[in-house]
């Protein structure tokens, strides 16, 4: 039995790109417990909703996070469009889904490289990144952003997708895809990466059920949990079938990840086979959101839900956004318990933390 | 973009940003837009580190910790903001935990605006950076030089006037 002590781990650290802060609590080097500080990031966004138009508050909720920008804006919009009883047009919601799907590939990758770059490999790291980089000239050239898109409105969306436009995605994704695929073999192949993924950091399907873990966290303990069956926007007509592991350790969620880009790029192609041909874009809003309304939807990182209330006025009395990073990091903190010192990078970064949602 | 001497390093520190302006800090570092060609490597440790790369404003729990990481890097330094929040507040200015931009806290020497800053404005913030800290090295060398490594009344980070303006007007500001 050895001594306890507490090593302090953030708020800076070479492997955290956004801050946060752990009290670990050390026996040797095996974790005892890992006592979590939130804060660092917290800027007090939904007090800003008394004070902004309905329609103008949108460009605060993109900007909770850079990386999944789209998904909130789309939970946001979503949620106001339900107080309002707004039909938004059949081809508005293919267009969403094919961002939320770019979006979604971006973000996987994006943790892939930070993964990489937690184990060491920084040549994994680069390739990964530059992936990502095909997407956001998708999404740059079809949005006008590379990460903050500004698309969305109550009712539709802002800009549309040109035929030439849809031909140069389809083409890119073929593309894209299979340099995924070989980038990934490493990932799932590799003698040296599996051993510092395969049984670390085990989250047990009951564990996950407990502590109501959501996303690919959820879903790489066996939980079928993706807020995307429940058929929002144009979900319902493109057969989703949510992408789960059984094994829950590191290993599993890497390979969700990489299964989900996959699924994503397979559902930007179905949803442009789909989409109607033309068609409005948006419908016109008139007057003030009077009710309320929670909306769910699946984010990079799992279920977000957003709560808006308005009274009639131009803008919302309470707005409320639970992020699915919150629910993630108690499951951080139970796969931490008895983790080796050295596996802490690689845990914090299998929930793919989004610190700046979370805080908000 | 002068004669650079020396290889200065990067630390980058999220203030309260919302993650874009982080996201495309590393996007520049990595092998597509490579700002390693200029002679930065990005590090995580603030006592090896000559330029610091600040992202979004600054509020009430993290400012200790910009301070402090601040005052870690030896002289001279050179401090970048990165993206409009980190020069301004941005859209988050007005929210009650907000104490403002970057320069509420520490000094700044180079602005980078936009929302999201993208990765060719933030590579013209880090050569713009890499040039005045080789300024700034030198200086500090002459200085040294002359006076005999004694610590003298001239502190080599402040060079200009309004810099020293700018250092008495602000409160609590770092030890500097």
């Amino acid at each position: 039995m050895g001594k306890k002590s507490v090593i302090p781990f953030g708020p800076q650290h070479p492997v955290l790109p956004e801050p946060i802060h752990l009290d670990l609590v050390v026996e040797d080097e095996r974790i005892v417990e890992a006592i979590p500080n939130i804060g660092f990031i917290h800027r007090g966004l939904e007090g800003l909703a008394p004070d902004r138009d309905f329609q103008k508050y949108l460009y605060v909720v993109e900007r909770t996070c850079g990386i999944c920008s789209f998904g909130h804006g789309l939970g946001y919009v979503e949620s106001i469009e339900g107080i309002m009883n707004v039909e938004v047009p059949e081809r508005a919601k293919y267009l969403r889904v094919v961002w939320a799907e770019m979006a979604r590939m971006t973000s996987h990758l994006m943790w892939l490289g930070f993964t990489a770059d937690a184990f060491g490999f920084e040549s994994l790291f680069y390739e990964a990144w530059r992936i990502r980089e095909k997407v956001l000239d998708l999404m740059e050239m079809t949005t006008g952003g590379r990460l903050i898109y500004s698309v969305l409105k109550v009712g539709g969306v802002l800009k549309d997708i040109t035929p030439d436009m849809q031909k140069k995605i389809l083409d890119d994704l073929n593309e894209i895809e299979k340099e995924t695929r070989e980038m990934t073999r490493t990932f799932l192949d590799d003698y040296s990466v599996k051993t510092r993924l395969v049984g670390v950091g085990v989250l047990t399907k009951q564990q996950a059920h407990d502590v109501g873990a959501c996303g690919p966290m959820a879903r790489a303990s066996g939980i079928v949990c993706d807020m995307r069956m429940r058929g929002y926007e144009a979900y319902a007509d493109l057969g989703f079938e949510p992408v789960v592991s059984q094994d829950g350790d590191s290993y599993a969620r890497c390979e969700v990840r990489i299964n989900e880009i996959f699924a994503s790029i397979e559902l930007v192609r179905r949803a442009f086979e789909r989409m109607p041909k033309e068609g409005d874009l948006a419908v016109t809003v008139k007057g003030n959101p009077d009710g309320e309304y929670f909306a769910r939807i699946e984010q990079p990182r799992g279920e977000a839900i957003f709560y808006s209330e308005g009274h009639g006025k131009p803008a919302l009395d309470r707005f409320r956004l639970r992020t699915p990073t919150f629910a993630n990091l108690q499951a951080l903190c139970e796969t931490l318990k008895g983790a080796e010192y050295a596996d802490v990078p690689i845990l914090i970064l299998t929930i793919d933390p989004c610190i700046s949602c979370t805080e908000r | 973009m002068g004669k650079v001497k020396k290889s200065p390093w990067l630390l980058h520190y999220d203030g309260s940003s919302c993650n874009g302006c982080d996201i495309e800090v590393l996007a520049t570092l990595t092998p597509v837009y490579d700002a390693e060609r200029f002679g930065v490597v990005n590090t995580g440790d603030p006592l090896q580190a000559d330029i610091l790369m600040i992202t979004g404003g600054i509020n009430q729990q993290n400012a200790p910790v910009v301070k402090q990481l601040y005052d870690q890097m030896p002289r001279p330094k050179v401090v970048v903001a990165v993206g409009t929040c980190a020069c301004s507040g941005g859209v988050f200015r007005e929210c009650y935990n907000m104490l403002g931009g970057a320069d509420s806290t520490i000094p700044i020497d180079i602005y980078v605006p936009g929302c999201a800053a993208r990765p060719e404005s933030i590579m013209d913030g880090i050569m713009k950076a890499v040039e005045l800290f080789q300024k700034r090295s030198d200086e500090h060398d002459r200085y040294e030089k002359e006076h005999k490594g004694e610590a003298g009344p001239v502190d080599p980070n402040i060079n200009t006037a309004r810099d020293k303006v700018r250092m008495k007007e602000m409160k609590g500001a770092a030890d500097v």
